[in-house]
């Protein structure tokens, strides 16, 4: 009994040793970042890539040296593709884990669910997909595109380059699509298209049979003006959607469809064959003829072991995230929030098509526009990219915003300010 | 007589040398214009290689203009992706057989000094338009029908007033129903296009309309724009009359995009008719079911295209089967280790087999990734054809086709064999059918493997219109319930009636009320009609319902 005891005694010592050693290992020597990314449920197809990607960005950083002299540790959680569960992970990485800083979400719900949590417990949120605007926060770093870096220059191209004359605007019933498709028609009736020549349509999540939207389109296109499709369909619902173009006959060179959330890895599930020419419209591609896209390309395959997985726009902004994260810290020398977000402000950072990225005071990034026409192997053929756009939160051509800016620097500080009437806080969020 | 006339041989050999001569001429002429004319568009060609796409346009434009034979084969090579240029603009090369070896663009010759910065030249959809138009015109007179039809259906798009001279010729010589009938109408809009005079123009507007589908309305409709004032009233009430039958048209159209979804949706349901219908088991894992076939369906196709590419086309024919036992294994699996101790329980089912469901889903997320699979469609389910002012496609025909197949085989198989009538005596009286010496544990276990093998089977169909994806059946979960309960529960021609009403009902909804509001007006129309009608549409009678 006795022996016994004190075995246990020495053991338990033991025990408490290791830990409190490990405690202090992990509190002294790494700095923790999360990852907020779906990796099951619905979102998963999306999110698990950016997942991977992260992680192999975080490895890519501890082999260079890791951050401050310090290593980097990702801690990833999985929020289930379920809306209020990713503000429950968040709170847990932020209070529990103690991380630096989080990358992640993806639906616009996602963010919206989390983004009271970093700005209650003043955390750093990058997110890395392409979104509807009409939003500011302090705490969150929006370095997908804004409408006006993917919306706008792409229907500029089809009026511009392909003559189109005619709009269907085809979306999936959220708030991306409803609010991208409102900017689109007030920006298209400013630039004199009426109103008839526009035509929106909202269809179910995960829709599956599009045999009478697809007649529709081709109906709307048969008025004898050049017509084409602005998709902002989500996800699942594109392969149905293509492959009955495809079986429908119609082309890219009768009516030409521009969408803004195809991928490289959504057309992965798909015979691009008949689908050549068709648009979409993105800040980076694959394809993107630059040696740092290259080089990112042979990290990734060797990291994934298979040379095989794509790249994607949304691995771009979290690349570009991450690494202004990180020159934004260097510049500190400190991890912390807010000193943190007084060098982030004006950081640039070389982005993956030979350019540069741009943290703006507005916390969204500069971008090049690039459109993309589909090629028969399911990559894209760039076919026109612009010089860097600044992102712009609220749109001009909403009435609610127009009139609003955001900037984050001092003694401003503000999300939306309004310069009309000279103050901070006007409509919207 | 003689010294003055030659004879008949010399006369013979003289002409032979004349001739021999004059073809000898001919050929060096040729040869030299050949090499000449080859030479004259080699600027066109390497203009090809220029920086802007407008630049190109005027390229592929003047080089179809030349008339040269070469024309042809170089702007399919562009086409087809294997011309270079610098990407600073330049001299065009042919892409050779072994890597990074090129060729000249012209002649085909392996060329010597080749810049280092050489790109594949880009085309957008202007440059791609272009082409076939120049293409049409060079292939319109191509002894190939496939090629002439391509060619017509170019111009018809193209409609440009320069190529009337060489429609014309065409259409003069052309023997096909179907090219000179696309002709004639190529023919037609660009008459009306140019100043020919009245009767002409009438007589095109007729030829136009006479067609009467979407592409005719299209025509007319932009026709009607710059027409002379006294065709206009003419040019309306055509537009009128192929909008009345473009109506007609639609109605039936809805009826068959009706018959479709409903049979897609009979597909997803007819499983669920026999587990749920039949053994009154509440199985929320049935859309995975239908996922399992599915990507049993793309494992098939790869193995196939990777043993016998040639076979690749009839690699459904081995998925049906194979999905089916695979996917009725995995059911009979499930019913002997969770759902046999759970009858009589409906929740625990239904809490069960959800938790099954997230399982198979997240396997099949390890497995096989999160990412869709790519299940090709078979050349023959590829494409659409007209029926009249129908598009009928060719993959949603064969869903149509194979869901009234698998419905009639299973009516059979639940009517006609030892193993129907097994099942149906132990799912009315399980003591009785017990006692008369049948193993009602088995006929459990195959009956909801057969339940599972039939989801498999929509599966297969599923993937040739769906997303191969972890969440694939999750979208059809509710719906099938909906068929099943819709219809009648344990009664299949309850579900086949169920699916089709559901179906065109939806699609006559859509088109009017968008498929958001649509598939909400159905749900509506559900919940009040079950309110009215608690057993479906075709209520089991007798003592069976009330157990």
């Amino acid at each position: 009994m006795k022996i016994k005891s004190h075995v246990m005694s020495a053991f338990l010592a033991g025990a408490l040793a290791t830990t409190a050693f490990s405690s202090v290992y992990a509190a002294e020597d790494t700095i923790k970042v999360g990852i907020l990314h779906s990796l099951s449920g619905t979102m998963a197809i999306s999110e698990t890539t950016l997942k991977d990607a992260m992680l192999m960005l975080i490895e890519d950083q501890n082999k260079k040296g890791g951050l401050l002299g310090k290593k980097l540790e990702a801690v990833v959680v999985d929020p289930a593709s379920d809306w209020p569960l990713f503000a429950e992970k968040a709170r847990e990485l932020i209070s529990v884990d103690k991380v630096s800083a989080v990358f992640g979400c993806w639906t616009s719900s996602s963010r919206k669910s989390v983004l009271p949590v970093f700005e209650e417990l003043n955390s750093l949120l990058f997110y890395p997909v392409q979104y509807e605007g009409e939003e500011s926060s302090r705490n969150i770093f929006y370095t997908g595109a804004a409408p006006n870096q993917q919306a706008i220059p792409a229907v500029d191209y089809l009026m511009n380059t392909e003559g189109v004359e005619r709009f269907v605007l085809e979306g999936t019933d959220y708030v991306y699509p409803r609010t991208t498709n409102k900017i689109l028609e007030a920006y298209l009736i400013a630039k004199g298209i009426p109103k008839e020549d526009i035509l929106i349509n909202y269809t179910p999540f995960g829709f599956s049979d599009w045999q009478t939207e697809v007649a529709k389109i081709k109906e709307f296109g048969s008025a004898g003006k050049k017509t084409a499709v602005v998709s902002t369909i989500n996800g699942d619902a594109n392969v149905p959607f293509y492959k009955e173009l495809g079986n429908k006959g119609i082309k890219a060179t009768d009516i030409p469809v521009v969408a803004f959330s195809v991928g490289e890895e959504e057309l992965a599930g798909l015979d691009t064959k008949p689908l050549v020419g068709h648009l979409a419209a993105w800040n980076y591609f694959q394809s993107v003829d630059a040696p740092a896209n290259a080089e990112f390309i042979k990290e990734w395959h060797a990291f994934t072991k298979n040379d095989k997985r794509v790249t994607n726009d949304p691995m771009e902004a979290a690349y570009i995230g991450f690494k202004a994260w990180v020159s934004a810290v260097e510049a500190a020398g400190t991890t912390d929030t807010d000193a943190v977000l007084d060098t982030i402000i004006g950081t640039t950072v070389p982005n993956l098509s030979g350019g540069y990225a741009t943290v703006m005071p507005n916390h969204h990034i500069t971008k090049p526009v690039l459109i993309g026409e589909i090629q028969a192997d399911g990559q894209f053929e760039i076919v026109q990219q612009t010089p860097a756009v600044v992102g712009d939160e609220w749109s001009d051509y909403l009435p609610d915003s127009k009139d609003l800016i955001s900037d984050w620097r001092k003694p401003m500080s503000c999300g939306n300010f309004n310069v009309a009437t000279g103050k901070c806080g006007g409509k919207g969020s | 007589m003689r010294g003055v006339k030659p004879t008949e041989q010399e006369e013979l050999m003289y002409r032979a040398i004349q001739t021999f001569l004059v073809a000898l001429c001919l050929l060096v002429s040729c040869l030299a214009t050949g090499l000449r004319a080859q030479e004259d568009i080699r600027p066109l060609v390497d203009a090809l290689g220029a920086t802007s796409f407008p630049q190109k346009i005027e390229a592929v434009k003047a080089l179809a203009a030349s008339g040269n034979p070469k024309v042809a084969d170089i702007l399919q090579n562009l086409t087809d992706g294997k011309l270079y240029a610098p990407k600073t603009g330049g001299a065009v090369y042919l892409e050779g057989a072994a890597d990074g070896a090129y060729l000249d663009a012209l002649t085909g010759a392996p060329a010597n000094e080749v810049p280092g910065n050489l790109a594949k030249i880009r085309l957008n959809n202007g440059l791609r338009g272009a082409i076939g138009a120049a293409l049409s015109q060079l292939t319109l007179l191509s002894p190939d029908r496939a090629a002439r039809l391509t060619a017509s259906q170019d111009l018809l798009k193209d409609a440009n007033p320069d190529n009337l001279a060489l429609l014309n010729s065409a259409l003069a010589q052309e023997k096909d129903a179907e090219v000179k009938a696309t002709m004639e109408a190529a023919r037609a809009v660009i008459l009306l296009k140019t100043d020919a005079s009245a009767e002409d123009k009438k007589a095109a507007i007729d030829m136009i309309a006479a067609r009467g589908n979407r592409d005719a309305l299209t025509i007319l409709t932009a026709a009607m724009d710059n027409a002379p004032d006294d065709l206009k009233p003419a040019i309306e009430k055509n537009i009128a009359s192929i909008k009345t039958s473009l109506a007609a048209w639609d109605v039936a159209q809805n009826i068959w995009y009706g018959l479709s979804l409903g049979s897609v949706l009979l597909l997803a349901a007819i499983g669920l008719a026999i587990t749920f219908g039949v053994m009154g088991i509440i199985n929320m894992a049935h859309g995975e079911m239908v996922m399992l076939g599915a990507y049993t369906t793309y494992v098939v196709q790869q193995t196939v295209a990777s043993v016998a590419p040639g076979m690749t086309d009839y690699s459904l024919a081995f998925a049906v089967p194979a999905a089916f036992l695979f996917t009725g294994l995995v059911g009979v699996g499930i019913e002997r280790s969770v759902i046999r101790w759970l009858y009589g329980r409906p929740l625990e089912t239904l809490l069960a087999t959800w938790g099954i469901s997230l399982i198979l889903q997240q396997a099949i997320r390890t497995i096989f990734g999160p990412t869709n699979r790519q299940v090709d469609n078979p050349s023959w389910m590829s494409g659409a054809f007209e029926v009249g002012g129908l598009a009928i496609t060719y993959n949603r025909m064969w869903i149509i086709v194979f869901s009234l197949g698998v419905f009639v085989a299973l009516l059979l198989l639940l009517k006609r064999s030892k193993f129907g009538l097994q099942m149906r005596a132990v799912t009315q009286n399980r003591r009785m059918a017990s006692s008369m010496g049948i193993r009602t544990p088995w006929v459990d276990a195959l009956t909801f493997g057969l339940g599972s093998g039939i989801a498999g089977m929509a599966g297969v169909a599923l993937s040739q219109i769906d997303n191969v994806s972890p969440n694939l059946g999750q979208n059809y979960i509710i719906d099938s319930f909906m068929v099943v309960v819709f219809g009648g529960v344990g009664n299949l021609w309850g579900t086949l009636v169920g699916a089709l009403t559901l179906g065109i009902a939806n699609k006559f909804l859509e088109p009017y009320a968008g498929a958001v509001l649509g598939k909400i007006l159905i749900l509506i129309f559900i919940i009040l009609f079950i309110q009215r009608r608690p057993r479906g549409l075709f209520a089991l009678k007798g003592r069976a319902v009330e157990q």
